[in-house]
């Protein structure tokens, strides 16, 4: 297998006047409240390990202050960091020297942040081609590329209005095109579309994963809400305390939750909208009580699984990837573990 | 009387001799660095005087109509037909020499402050150090009695345009500084990130997303220190400075009220026409976004 997008190698991040000796002292196994109590110095982010395949979308998860927004800044130093390394494509962004740090920033990151930081004296077009000009792109170029994001993010009348005439949605769309226009291999989104109404970010979430159809980038995603990790999420991380606590898919997360703290971003969704086929079955029911009838694959969601076995009304065989019978789905299993999900709500 | 203070009092007045301290600072400058001042105040009074023989040479009728079509532009017809009416005003009760003098000085030592303030300004807003000396620095400049400045001044450059110039500089520079300063400061931490993210160099970074930002509080720095400016001007007049002044000091002098009203008002009207026309080149195009 190829050696993954990004490779995030033991990151630490001190905050305080003395980080390198309250690096020795969590180095030498003391805790970080520990390193708080004699130094006074914050660890932000903790001997995190990671790595982001390319073309994939990995959420960042946690509550305020787990570190994920320094997390996601340390990537592109924003914020520099204490310890570790940062490898994108191989080459180790943490030790970059500032010229080059430059020229990387220019070329393969742009970030979307979540208040937009739109440059209200640039009119839409030039706040799109922000990024262009900054990397000495001519006008005319610009402009061309620019009108070509807008296209795609919708907003190509607005071309000549200013963010300050434009709706939240709107002024994140330009925040997204601007990102988009410098063409990027790894877009930063830090909870950007966390100052959105509920409506307006499901939609940002559609356009972003149309986006993503089109062309692949590899996004690396803050969010503080389930709900939306999951939706968009081809791998989430979840963080506590600069720690990272639980890397997985949606459907790893939602049925193997490591501990409480996972387990609490789970009230108020519908977690059981993420349960496949596998989870619904009776392990019980396999082959014995099944004979030859109707069967559906391991990964099937619970909406085609609930459409089957009430169409059918018998027992429906849930097969592995070697069509071996796994166990068996009924109406009642079925209540049974949604029931059981239930509870998180 | 027991306080030991007072006592001390009692024995002598001058126990901190601050003012003989000045004196002698002053005169110690005076003494040892003639030549330096002597160049400056060359280059201020060959500045100021280019601006003032500029505005007086051009016919008021141009000037009138130049100022009408830069209201117009600026605020619309209402501020076009104010401003054609008070100069009209000033040129007809006989102040229009002298007026244009007043705008020469209140420009050049305008022109000075921003020179020397706007780039003070970014340095504070970029150094906390700086920050720190600077402050007190500027609260000492705008709080000390405008007329005291005149006296170090006279002493060092002699008496005419230029003691009033450098005087005028000192008192109206705080408020550009401050309102630089502060307006990048104010620039929010995700706009400045943005910068950063798509690769700004430092200078790029003030030109491309500091500065233009902080633009519309720079602005009103801007504004405020041509009132100043134009307020210090006046005053100036006590050491030979020239213009509207002269008018005001001989109004009081031969406690002439007509004269003091005359000339009084042709200042408002300078000042309102400059404030208006200032003041809305600090409005952005949008308002700033939340």
């Amino acid at each position: 297998m190829a050696d993954a997008k990004i490779q995030v190698r033991n990151l630490y991040k001190i905050f305080g006047r003395r980080p390198e000796a309250a690096f020795g002292l969590l180095k030498q196994g003391r805790t970080k409240d520990e390193v708080f109590k004699q130094t006074g110095n914050v660890c932000g982010v903790n001997d995190v390990s990671f790595d982001v395949e390319e073309g994939e979308i990995y959420v960042l998860m946690g509550l305020s202050g787990s570190g994920k927004s320094t997390l996601i800044r340390l990537i592109n130093r924003l914020v520099e960091p204490t310890a570790g390394a940062i490898r994108i494509d191989g080459v180790d962004v943490a030790s970059l020297p500032q010229a080059e740090l430059l020229k990387w920033r220019r070329k393969h990151m742009a970030m979307v942040f979540q208040s937009f930081a739109l440059m209200p004296h640039r009119n839409v077009l030039d706040n799109v081609g922000f990024g262009l000009d900054i990397a000495g792109c001519k006008r005319a170029e610009r402009d061309d590329a620019s009108m070509k994001v807008l296209r795609q993010v919708g907003l190509d009348t607005y071309a000549s209005k200013y963010p300050s005439q434009l709706s939240g949605g709107m002024q994140q769309r330009v925040g997204l095109a601007r990102a988009l226009a410098v063409d990027p291999d790894i877009l930063l989104m830090d909870e950007a579309f966390s100052a959105l109404d509920p409506l307006k970010r499901i939609e940002m979430q559609g356009l972003m994963l149309d986006l993503q159809r089109e062309q692949k980038r590899t996004i690396l995603f803050v969010s503080h809400d389930l709900e939306e990790a999951l939706r968009i999420g081809t791998r989430i991380a979840i963080m506590e305390g600069g720690n990272l606590v639980q890397v997985g898919t949606a459907h790893q997360i939602i049925t193997q939750p490591a501990d409480d703290y996972v387990r609490k971003f789970f009230k108020g969704v519908d977690t059981a909208r993420y349960l496949t086929a596998a989870d619904l079955m009776d392990p019980a029911l396999n082959g014995r009580s099944y004979n030859g009838g109707p069967r559906v694959p391991a990964a099937t969601s619970l909406n085609d699984a609930m459409k089957t076995v009430l169409s059918l009304d018998v027992p429906v065989g849930v097969i592995d990837g070697k069509d071996q019978i796994m166990g068996c789905m009924t109406a009642k299993s079925l209540l049974i573990k949604i029931s059981q999900e239930a509870r998180h709500v | 009387m027991s306080d030991p203070l007072l006592k001390l009092l009692e024995s002598g007045r001058d126990l901190l001799p601050l003012g003989k301290w000045v004196n002698v600072g002053v005169k110690y400058l005076l003494d040892n660095s003639a030549a330096a001042f002597d160049w400056v105040g060359h280059v201020v009074e060959a500045f100021a005087q280019s601006i003032e023989a500029g505005l007086i040479a051009t016919p008021p009728t141009l000037m009138i109509v130049a100022a009408l079509a830069l209201g117009f532009w600026r605020l619309g017809w209402r501020f076009a037909i104010f401003v054609g009416a008070a100069l009209l005003l000033i040129a007809l009760t006989g102040f229009w020499p002298q007026t244009m003098v007043t705008l020469g000085l209140t420009l050049s030592a305008t022109i000075i402050s921003l020179l020397f303030g706007i780039p003070l300004g970014i340095v504070c807003a970029r150094r906390d150090r700086v920050n720190a000396w600077v402050r007190p620095a500027l609260d000492f400049m705008q709080t000390m009695p405008a007329f005291v400045y005149l006296i170090p001044a006279a002493m060092l450059f002699g008496l005419g345009r230029v003691p009033g110039i450098m005087a005028t500089v000192i008192f109206a520079m705080p408020p550009v500084v401050r309102l630089t300063s502060l307006g990048i400061r104010q620039v929010s931490s995700e706009q400045v990130e943005a910068g950063n993210a798509f690769g700004c160099t430092s200078g790029q970074l003030l030109f491309k997303v500091q500065l233009p930002i902080a633009m519309p509080t720079i602005m009103a720095g801007v504004n405020q220190t041509i009132m100043m400016a134009l307020s210090m001007v006046i005053i100036a007049s006590m050491v030979g400075a020239g213009g509207l002044g002269n008018d005001v000091l001989a109004s009081i002098q031969r406690l002439d009220i007509g004269l003091g009203f005359e000339s009084g008002l042709a200042v408002v009207l300078l000042a309102i026409i400059l404030d208006r026309l200032t003041e809305s080149f600090g409005v952005s195009r949008g308002t700033r976004e939340s």
